[in-house]
């Protein structure tokens, strides 16, 4: 038995770009952060050929859980042809060989940015989600140190006094994106900057989601099946964003997260934030066999 | 004259006639910041319903005390119980930080000098009460408006002003603004650390009677801490007078002011007159 | 007198320790008396006998340094001298009573507030205090108007009249009495021996000091007096001569 045997030759990256143990040690973060849902982990963020802030947590991720096998989506605000999505995504199939897709049905891993696809997802697939700021008590509590215990005390009065703030100043609540949310009852956590409309599809979801924060150093999850609760006062019932009488203009969809795109005259009109949709919508109109799958959303009314 | 041979005051017997048990006892408190002993075998008992006022010189250990019958601070040594159901036996100084602060806003109102301590400042003064009542589980909005707007109004603050945020107000409101707060779940027992120190006399007067009316309609139990003999003796039942963090004399407020046994008690009460 | 004596002051005995004149002033020494249910006792001496200091001293304000004060509460006898502070002030709430000339007048309390809060901490309901304290008010002569103001503005007299009706609104089991009547006019005193007349009817012991006795004269049962170093009880019958 020589050196050479145990050893293998020498290669400028490994599979999957990161070498083992920071793999490893990614892994064992989320198996943590799975068995602890909605704590945050943290974990050494290695270099990745990107700038922080620009998905490094997300792509850390996907780069650990890719395999040859795996089929992978990168959504940028539900758009899959963004250049941001598009170069994420062929960097990974460059790296690990798994293949591309735009399709939310047919990906086992989805990393996004800012948006849930509206196709209900599945127990044999991963949503990665990219987070900016990993921390809800940051807007009340600026010391970590003193935020991770009033995590460990589930001290949440003052997140909840924000909220409540909010209604006293504005008549409403004022959080749009990354709406606090209580995972199992116990950690609350940012959802990454995805809008209210998507916080109750990751309610009792039949698929892994993982959150991580690549410039923060952080990652968090919640595991297929586990409560996802908005912090929301009794008498004021949780409200997503009135979209769900807006139709896309390019594909005739509606019911679903618009993005707005304001005219030359003053108004405004609107195209499916969910792009793929959209295109099986038309491709489907067109009478390609292209099926649209089951949607969170039915007629603009949450349902699953 | 030799005054060690002359009679001294009466020891007093232990309580025959109160059937009430004590709501808050502590044992043999011990405290040492380093080289300084803040705080050596000080006992403490409160009935329900009382007021215990606290005086003493700066450094004499009584904001120690209080600290530390806000959980805020442990001791070297001694114990500390609350005739609370389900806690009556228990240490409160072996409780974890989480059972510490859970207990703390559920039956422990403080109000401090500084309302800096006490008061989110930027936060509207309604949110400064509510954030007690969310802590404690509350989740309706309404019943948090109308919790806090009680609370606020029995301290006397007025409630067109609910929404300003403390900093905007003057010292004596913003008082009133943490006596809300430390109010509002009626707790058990209601610490005062100075709590018109620093006020106009006009101002503290006036927040002493709501002080005043506050103990008579609800029989809270209070401990006031203060360095201005007019204040405890406007307020407790009770006195226990420190220095150098020994209890030097303790009795009924009147004994206490007009027949001083100890010579320390004696130069602070001349020193008032 | 066949009945057990409400109380009974053995060998009472105060002095005062003044560290920063390192000396001691010595009250009264010595002082035993009985005293039973309706029984109105009046202590005499000249001034600085220790009329004042002896009630006071019953009443805890000062720590005796001797003696005891055995007292049949309601709740079995105890000696106030070394009784503790909380049963003290519990005997405060529910059984003696202490009525000086000076009124505790707190910032913004209305005057009939002041005199219904003994009946409104010893449960009765608001309505009720409130008319008492109203009745006591006018048996006293202070005119209506003045009921809602707040006595701390008022004059001594009115005070005084304000203290008297808070102090004897709540019958008591054991009264003392610190000069009531000084700075009161000639209806107010009245009202006073009206009112005391009654309480002692009602059982109420009373042990009082007054500058001029004769206004209670016809109440008095008997008296001591405070001038002799060691004190002994007197008969009303041997000693007492009306002023």
């Amino acid at each position: 038995m020589s050196l050479a045997t145990l050893t293998k030759d020498w290669a400028a990256t490994s599979y999957g770009f990161l070498d083992a143990s920071a793999k490893r040690e990614l892994r064992r973060k989320m198996l943590k952060a799975i068995a602890v849902p909605g704590c945050q982990m943290p974990y050494a963020s290695r270099e990745v050929p990107m700038a922080r802030g620009w998905g490094t947590g997300g792509l850390q991720v996907t780069l650990t859980l890719v395999n040859p096998n795996s089929v992978v989506k990168v959504i940028d605000q539900g758009a899959d042809d963004g250049v941001n999505a598009a170069s994420i995504r062929r960097f990974i199939s460059r790296v690990s060989g798994a293949s591309e897709t735009w399709d939310t049905l047919e990906a086992t891993i989805v990393q996004s940015r800012h948006r849930v696809p509206e196709e209900i997802m599945r127990e044999n697939q991963v949503l990665v989600l990219q987070v900016p700021n990993p921390e809800p008590l940051r807007g009340v509590e600026p010391n970590i140190s003193i935020a991770r215990q009033m995590h460990a005390d589930a001290d949440y009065g003052k997140l909840w006094l924000t909220l409540y703030e909010q209604i006293v100043r504005k008549g409403r609540i004022m959080q749009g994106a990354a709406y606090p949310s209580m995972v199992n009852g116990r950690h609350v956590m940012t959802p990454s900057p995805i809008p209210r409309w998507d916080v109750p599809k990751l309610n009792m979801s039949k698929h892994l989601t993982i959150l991580s924060a690549g410039r923060e150093k952080r990652l968090y999850a919640v595991p297929p099946y586990t409560r996802v609760e908005p912090l929301v006062f009794s008498d004021r019932p949780y409200l997503v964003e009135d979209h769900a009488a807006l139709t896309c203009r390019r594909s005739g969809v509606s019911g679903f997260f618009m993005n707005e795109l304001p005219q030359d005259g003053g108004g405004s009109v609107f195209e499916v934030s969910d792009s793929n949709l959209g295109i099986k919508a038309i491709d489907c109109a067109d009478g390609a066999p292209d099926a649209i799958g089951d949607t969170w959303y039915r007629n603009g009314e949450f349902s699953a | 004259m030799n005054l060690i041979s002359e009679p001294a005051a009466l020891e007093r017997a232990a309580p025959r006639l109160m059937r009430a048990e004590p709501l808050l006892r502590m044992t043999d408190i011990s405290k040492r910041y380093g080289d300084v002993r803040a705080l050596r075998g000080v006992d403490a008992v409160v009935y329900p319903g009382e007021v215990m006022g606290i005086v003493g010189e700066s450094g004499s250990g009584k904001s120690t005390l209080l600290r530390m019958m806000n959980l805020e601070d442990t001791p070297d040594s001694g114990d500390y119980t609350l005739r609370l159901p389900g806690r009556e036996n228990e240490n409160l100084f072996d409780l974890t930080r989480y059972e510490r602060r859970m207990l703390c806003a559920r039956h422990i109102g403080i109000v401090y000098q500084n309302p800096h301590l006490g008061l989110l400042m930027k936060h509207s003064s309604s949110g400064n009460v509510a954030e007690r009542l969310l802590i404690a589980g509350e989740r309706s909005f309404e019943i948090l408006r109308s919790k806090a707007r009680e609370a606020l109004d029995a301290s006397e603050f007025p409630l067109d002003r609910m929404d300003a945020r403390p900093i905007e107000l003057s010292g004596g409101m913003q008082q009133r603004v943490q006596l809300a707060k430390a109010i509002a779940l009626e707790p058990a027992l209601l610490l005062l650390d100075e709590p018109t120190t620093g006020l106009d006399v006009s101002v503290q007067a006036l927040v002493l009677d709501t002080l005043k009316r506050l103990q008579r309609d609800r029989r809270i139990t209070m401990v006031l801490v203060s360095h201005d003999l007019g204040v405890i003796r406007t307020m407790a039942d009770r006195v226990m007078v420190m220095r150098h963090g020994e209890v030097v004399e303790q009795g009924l407020a009147d004994q206490v002011f007009q027949d001083p046994q100890h010579p320390y008690t004696q130069q602070l009460v001349h020193a008032k007159l | 007198m066949t009945t057990t004596p409400l109380l009974r002051v053995q060998g009472l005995t105060k002095t005062f320790r003044m560290y920063h004149l390192d000396s001691m002033l010595h009250a009264f020494e010595g002082v035993s008396f009985e005293l039973h249910e309706g029984e109105f006792l009046l202590l005499r001496g000249h001034n600085g006998a220790g009329k004042s200091t002896l009630l006071r001293t019953i009443w805890r304000s000062y720590l005796p340094v001797g003696g005891h004060v055995f007292y049949r509460s309601q709740h079995g006898e105890i000696d106030l001298a070394n009784a503790a502070d909380v049963d003290i002030a519990l005997l405060r709430r529910e059984e003696i009573g202490f009525v000086t000339q000076f009124l505790n007048a707190r910032p913004r309390v209305a005057a009939q507030d002041i005199v219904a809060e003994p009946l409104l901490l010893a449960g009765h309901s608001q309505t009720e205090a409130l008319d008492q304290a109203r009745h006591w008010l006018d048996q006293f002569g202070v005119r209506p108007e003045l009921w809602r103001a707040y006595p701390s503005t008022f004059s001594g007299g009115e005070q005084q009249k304000v203290n008297l009706a808070r102090a004897l609104i709540l019958p008591q089991r054991l009264l003392l009495l610190d000069e009531p009547t000084a700075s009161l006019d000639v209806g107010a005193r009245a009202a006073l021996v009206r009112r005391l007349a009654d309480l002692k009817a009602q059982g109420v012991a009373i042990i009082g000091v007054f500058h001029h006795p004769g206004d209670v004269s016809d109440l008095i049962d008997r008296e001591i007096n405070l001038n002799t170093r060691v004190v002994a009880d007197h008969s009303r019958e041997d000693e007492h001569v009306a002023v």
